[in-house]
């Protein structure tokens, strides 16, 4: 009896490790794919110049720059939103209907496809407010994607905080808004930071949002404001792989972008995890 | 006049009543201890002082509760305000995650007092109040959950000292700790009834005896009985203080 339970023991634990082992070995073979047909492309130059001759060869400055624009433009927007929302859902708002059903809204949202969003984006921001394809348009479409994830996991981070702390600030007279500002919030940042991370890793991968609301097919300039379109990293991928004027002469550019925009989301995770242990380090918190 | 005074106090969670017809009064520089079994309304009737119990949903209060002979739940009353003169010392120490020298400054900080030398003065004198100087006193940028829960302790009583309050709530702050630093504690709180008006939850009888001048017994939210703690320990009208502070129930 023993014996057959000793078994069953390490069959279980030998099963639970080798599937453990095959997530992560799936993880580290699209990485090694992804590295070694994509590090012969990267160069200096292939990061610091236009794609030339029909995006064949050259480079994807404009595209890393116009990731960079959109993630900047959408977290303006989605990072206050978010986080003044999870702000009034977790402190301000009492338990209530309401509130149980702005939480299952919230987490519908967070679950529409994006190319949803896509259509959404263009329909509102694009025409019925004239913004054009355009930064703007393709950044407030790219925050409301993220909105979702930014309340939820705010607000988990502001439920993480101990009720005591927040008792104990208002027993010293300190006021709801003194609280948040300066017992919440300070205890609650390493893990809204981390959320936040996440969600521009999140951003500055997604095609479908920016298809129809801002990213251009070939656009070797730089925007210059808000209401310029510009070339954006996976939507160039998608671009160079399917419809570009020479697929096959574009696959080497296309795995370097690949591999820009996979090491891009890699150290946007990486910080989220430096800036969470730095914190926690800093407030002695486990 | 008294320093504390409760006259007729009802307190309704929703439909529970928690406190019934309460009257009481504490002396100033005086500690009272509330002693009595878990559920039984002492630590619903400290909250009453500072209004913690407005925290609460579904909370009604009827009756007066006076701090200095002005009744705290009057409308004109801000509850901020009175929070800044009535301390509060919690079971579980709660220090913020700030350095030693910030915790013991909050209370002042939020009432806005920008004068350096004035809040150095404050926190210093706090600390020293609370006997945790000599040993934080080189380490005052540190954070404050490097301390042991018996330091963390002493610190919230500093911090409740801080603000300069006049009546200080201690809601069972020894119960977390261990004996030597509850030692710590109720020496403090005999040192602090010198300048301060005190009033003690406790479950630990040997701590109300030690501590307090006065002892209130609370039981399924009645006042029992309120006297002298030598009376109470010795001498109880009710039979069910005497079975309590005996130790046959509770």
């Amino acid at each position: 009896m023993l014996l057959n339970k000793d078994i069953k023991q390490k069959a279980a634990f030998t099963l639970f490790t080798l599937i453990s082992l095959m997530v992560i070995a799936v993880l580290f073979i699209i990485l090694g794919f992804i590295i070694t047909k994509g590090i012969s492309a990267i160069s200096w130059n292939f990061l610091t110049t236009a794609p030339s001759d029909g995006m064949t060869s050259g480079g994807i400055y404009p595209a890393i720059v116009g990731t960079f624009c959109l993630i900047v433009g959408s977290m303006i927007f989605a990072f206050p939103i978010g986080i003044c929302s999870a702000i009034y859902m977790n402190e301000y708002m009492r338990e209530s209907r309401l509130k149980g059903f702005i939480r299952m809204m919230t987490n519908n949202l967070a679950g529409i496809p994006s190319i949803v969003f896509g259509l959404f984006g263009m329909a509102l921001f694009v025409n019925q407010l004239k913004f054009g394809d355009s930064i703007l348009a393709g950044s407030l479409t790219l925050g409301l994607l993220t909105l979702p994830v930014i309340i939820r996991t705010t607000e988990e981070a502001l439920k993480s905080v101990d009720d005591q702390l927040r008792i104990g600030s208002y027993a010293m007279g300190a006021t709801k808004l003194q609280t948040i500002r300066k017992v919440v919030l300070p205890v609650a940042f390493p893990n809204i930071m981390t959320g936040l991370i996440l969600s521009i890793s999140r951003v500055s991968g997604e095609t479908a949002p920016i298809l129809f609301t801002v990213a251009a097919y070939f656009l070797p300039k730089l925007p210059h404001s808000i209401f310029d379109q510009v070339m954006a990293l996976p939507y160039h991928l998608y671009v160079i792989t399917t419809s570009g004027t020479n697929v096959e002469a574009s696959r080497p550019i296309a795995y370097g972008t690949a591999l820009v925009l996979i090491a891009i989301v890699l150290l946007a995770n990486l910080l989220a995890g430096g800036i969470r242990s730095y914190f926690n380090k800093k407030h002695k918190i486990n | 006049m008294n320093k504390a005074e409760a006259i007729d106090v009802n307190l309704y969670y929703k439909d529970f009543q928690a406190l019934k017809n309460i009257n009481f009064s504490a002396e100033p520089n005086s500690v009272t201890a509330l002693i009595g079994p878990s559920g039984c309304g002492k630590s619903t009737f400290l909250r009453l002082f500072n209004r913690m119990n407005d925290l609460i949903e579904g909370v009604r209060i009827e009756g007066q509760v006076l701090l200095d002979g002005e009744n705290v739940h009057q409308k004109n009353i801000q509850v901020d305000a009175l929070r800044k003169k009535v301390g509060m010392v919690f079971q579980k120490p709660n220090p913020f995650p700030k350095s030693i020298f910030e915790n013991v400054a909050y209370g002042l900080r939020v009432d806005g007092i920008k004068d350096k030398h004035l809040i150095e003065e404050r926190v210093i004198k706090s600390l020293k109040q609370s006997a945790l100087w000599d040993e934080v006193k080189d380490k005052l940028k540190k954070s404050a959950l490097e301390l042991s829960g018996g330091q963390q302790q002493r610190l919230c009583i500093a911090r409740a000292l801080a603000i300069e309050p006049s009546l200080i709530l201690m809601d069972e702050p020894a119960s977390a700790l261990d004996p030597i630093s509850t030692a710590k504690i109720e020496e403090l709180i005999y040192e602090l009834k010198k300048e301060y008006t005190i009033i003690i939850v406790t479950h630990n009888m040997q701590q109300a005896g030690r501590v307090s001048d006065n002892t209130a017994f609370f039981y399924m939210g009645e006042l029992i009985e309120y006297d002298t703690t030598k009376k109470i320990f010795t001498n109880p009208e009710n039979f069910r203080t005497q079975n309590y502070v005996t130790g046959r129930f509770g």
